[in-house]
């Protein structure tokens, strides 16, 4: 019966299951640690203040980059996230005013726009049947004119409390870092431990199998429209806290569109759907913030290490379809 | 079923009411009447084959029954209910399971997750992982298959067999009475059809009926009860399997008459030199090949879903080339490694599938004929202004050589008639001067009219010197087209039968049935 299942052993299946990122994340370490002893000071290994900085690096753009999971894992797509993120963080400054009692509205009042945009978003999507790509492009440029006929410039401030949740610590740990372990945890547990979770691979893997089985494929798709903005609001709410006043361009400037998307396809989610899940997802963001952190310590150009993005990237995905070739033969 | 026509088969199953019914459904799709007042009863614990050639009706039954089609006319009842589905859901809900030839699993997902999809055992929201694993066990262990499959394995890699298996399971798991399965041996090994055999005979013994859909006269013998014969949207009749031959039901499924005037067959002087000759060639699809092409014959390619006949088109013209094996063209030793190679060397390849393979239906008429010049065509060269003098004069050439029907050549292909876009696709390979053309299926989905000119329009080609290899899977068009007649089966070319040779003849060698009706005639079958 061995034509009948190609059986794996425990083993091989626990390493199967280890995204394969993390074999690049490891030669990039590696790899840059060497060139830092050589050329610079070596303090990537040696001082632990730049290694806490790695993961400071990789909150914002890890918080959002799991929202993007979600909606690709769903076949879908949001380019929307890096103006919801300005959005956030500018009205999150412009509702505060420096006064702490105004915390909470201005969360509650970022957090329904989150919604809403995550909630057009998929109506868009799954109603009028517009490609997600479109959709959200369109809401893109909704959200940018919107803000950049109201506001120029920093608006408003962030009382001090508010700066807790950017700079914040509790013993060693950075709170932002806690708070983006916290949301990799759920987005895992979500995927992996929840109905919702099992429905969106099944509406990414194949709509048509999904409606067979019974799925109300729209409402699987539109929740995770919300849960990915709802991520770029929580982004918008660390960056504003590290910034201290937010601006129009903070999104945009950030890259955190496309970069989520990266990451996310880098991290072994397909972007045709159905496939993939948040740890590859976070191990593509630690790897841009390691190249981030390798340039500063060389100080080397930093528009220079778009040029290794680029090439890690191609590299990553390469070696996933050749994978699979492999295995389909 | 009207009352007066009493049925043999179901005398055998006296006071035993059918699990399920279909009464005088009619189907009619554009131009065509799938299903003309077809009548069947299922009953269960019964295997029951609905066998038929190509466009027979099997499948558009198949898909009324599972609510993916809604009939224009007839009833269906299931349990002595009458039910009338407006979507697959509808009959899945109510016990029908259908196993489509393509799968519909989820391939990144677990056996358990594929099968339990949308219903997983779950507390507030949240997977209940060791019942889900326990629920896909006890599932496995109904179909005796728990010590093969593991329900945490990933669907992908499961082989075919067992990925069929496991939408069995899903069917089981939903309760279902009525499962049917669209060709489900046509993937499989010998090993796997036996155990898909010792799987159906314990959904029998559940009560279940179980329908299936096959070509495989063999397996229908082995596996099925009953047989039910449709032919041209009509049932031909029902049978009990102990009471019928293979080649009764051969018989059944053909013996038509041809239905439309075809071009005179060329004659002994209108054939000219070998120009195309495979020798041995083999790859994953096809296993010793060997056949001779020559100028100014038509050879018609027959044989059933699956026998090979699309991939034996695909490795002559590169696209999935053969691994093994010699190609000669006129006289020379050639390597066919891409469509470029083929095109190169005079082949035009009209594929069975248009819209997708054969024309860029948004495109214009002028750049669709001149698609194939352009390919020869360096790269770098300037495509405007070469491209315009030429397209200029060559287009109302070509056009009026096929007798294209359009008011302008700059119109979109996608907006001409099914007839008109062939006719389209062939002026590519006009235009390019291919001396050897490949036909995968030319009048599909093409009204009957329009047949008849594309039926002249390919003799004509034979009579400039073209030699032509025919792909069909209507056997009128064989018959009626071919100088000689190849037969497919598994991968191989089974047998070579003259011009002119009777339905049943072909059919006995596709089916690998050689009876005792055929083989009078000079079929000349191989040996395996």
């Amino acid at each position: 019966m061995t034509t009948l299942v190609l059986d794996r052993s425990g083993f091989q299946r626990f390493i199967r299951r280890i995204p394969p990122v993390y074999v690049f994340l490891i030669l990039v370490f590696a790899g840059g640690a060497i060139l830092d002893f050589t050329l610079s000071d070596g303090q990537m290994i040696t001082n632990p203040a730049i290694q806490t900085n790695i993961f400071v690096r990789s909150v914002a753009l890890g918080i959002v980059a799991v929202g993007q999971t979600f909606v690709i894992i769903g076949a879908s797509i949001d380019l929307s996230v890096a103006l919801v993120i300005s959005v956030t963080a500018v009205m999150t400054s412009f509702i505060m005013q420096g006064d702490p009692a105004k915390v909470p509205l201005a969360i509650l009042f970022v957090s329904a726009i989150g919604v809403v945009t995550g909630l057009v978003n998929g109506l868009i999507i799954t109603k009028l049947k517009v490609n997600a790509f479109i959709a959200t492009l369109g809401t893109t440029l909704i959200l940018r004119g919107i803000l950049n006929a109201s506001f120029a410039n920093y608006k408003g401030s962030i009382p001090r409390s508010f700066e807790y949740f950017g700079y914040g610590r509790i013993g060693p740990v950075p709170v932002s870092v806690l708070v983006l372990l916290t949301v990799v945890l759920a987005g895992w547990f979500i995927l992996a431990r929840t109905r919702f979770g099992f429905q969106l691979y099944g509406t990414g893997g194949n709509i048509e199998v999904a409606r067979l089985s019974g799925l109300r494929t729209d409402r699987v798709l539109i929740i995770a429209h919300i849960v990915s903005s709802l991520t770029a609001v929580l982004t918008g709410l660390f960056l504003v806290s590290r910034l201290r006043a937010g601006a129009p361009w903070v999104g945009p400037d950030g890259v955190y569109d496309l970069e989520s998307i990266a990451t996310t396809v880098i991290g072994g989610t397909a972007l045709a759907g159905g496939k993939g899940g948040v740890w590859g997802t976070i191990g593509g963001v630690l790897m841009f913030s390691v190249i981030d952190t390798l340039f500063n310590q060389l100080g080397v150009n930093p528009f220079m290490k778009n040029i290794l993005r680029g090439v890690i990237i191609i590299l990553a995905v390469a070696s996933y379809t050749v994978r699979s070739k492999r295995e389909a033969a | 079923m009207t009352d007066g026509m009493k049925n043999p088969a179901e005398e055998t199953k006296p006071g035993l009411e059918p699990l399920l019914e279909v009464r005088q459904i009619t189907k009619r799709f554009p131009g065509v009447l799938a299903l003309d007042a077809v009548s069947v009863k299922f009953y269960p614990g019964e295997v029951h084959a609905v066998v038929g050639e190509n466009g027979a009706g099997k499948s558009t039954l198949m898909k009324i029954v599972a609510g993916a089609y809604v009939p224009d006319s007839g009833e269906i009842i299931l349990q002595n209910q009458q039910v009338n589905f407006a979507h697959p859901v509808e009959a899945f809900a109510k016990g029908i399971s259908i196993i489509y030839q393509e799968f519909n699993l989820l391939p990144d997902r677990s056996v358990a997750q594929n099968i339990f999809l949308g219903r997983e055992p779950a507390r507030f929201g949240i997977i209940d992982m060791p019942q889900l694993n326990k629920n896909t066990t006890s599932v496995l262990e109904e179909l005796g298959v728990e010590k093969l499959i593991s329900p945490t394995t990933l669907v992908s890699s499961l082989s075919v067999a067992a990925q069929q298996i496991v939408e069995i399971a899903k069917a089981i798991s939903y309760d279902s009475k009525v499962l049917i399965m669209d060709e489900p041996t046509a993937a499989l090994t010998s090993v796997e059809v036996k155990m898909l055999d010792d799987l159906v005979r314990r959904l029998k013994a559940r009560g279940m009926a179980v329908i299936f859909i096959s070509h495989r006269l063999g397996e229908v013998f082995d596996i099925a009860d009953k047989i039910t014969v449709l032919k041209d949207g009509q049932l031909v009749n029902t049978v009990n399997v102990k009471d019928a031959s293979p080649a009764d039901v051969v018989y059944m499924m053909v013996g038509r008459a041809l239905d439309h005037y075809f071009p005179p067959l060329g004659s002994a002087q209108d054939f000219g030199e070998v120009v195309l000759q495979v020798r041995e060639a083999s790859n994953d699809f096809l296993r010793d090949v060997d056949l001779e092409l020559r100028r100014g014959e038509i050879v018609g390619v027959a044989g059933l879903q699956g026998s090979g006949r699309t991939e034996l088109a695909q490795a002559l013209f590169g696209v999935v080339p053969f691994k093994t094996g010699a190609i000669e063209i006129r006289g020379q030793t050639q390597m066919v490694k891409s469509p470029y190679d083929a095109i190169r060397l005079g082949m035009g390849f009209v594929t069975e599938d248009r819209k997708a393979e054969g024309l860029c239906p948004k495109q214009p008429i002028r750049d669709n004929m001149l698609m194939t010049i352009r390919a020869l065509q360096s790269l770098f060269g300037f495509i405007l202004k070469d491209g315009v003098r030429k397209s200029r004069k060559l287009v109302p050439t070509l056009g009026t050589q096929v007798d294209v029907r359009t008011d302008s050549f700059d119109r979109e292909a996608q907006f001409l008639s099914g007839g008109n876009q062939q006719k389209v696709v062939l002026t590519k390979w006009l235009a390019s001067d291919a001396g050897i053309f490949i036909f995968d299926e030319p009048t599909r989905g093409i009204d009957v009219e329009s047949k008849a000119s594309i039926h002249d329009l390919i003799r004509g080609l034979t009579r400039q010197g073209v030699a032509v290899l025919m792909i069909s899977s209507e056997l009128s068009e064989i018959i009626g087209m071919s100088d000689r007649i190849l037969v497919m089966r598994d991968g191989r070319i089974a047998g070579a039968l003259p011009a002119q040779s009777r339905e049943a003849d072909i059919m006995l060698v596709a089916t690998g049935h050689p009876g005792r009706n055929g083989s009078d005639r000079g079929v000349e079958t191989r040996k395996e």
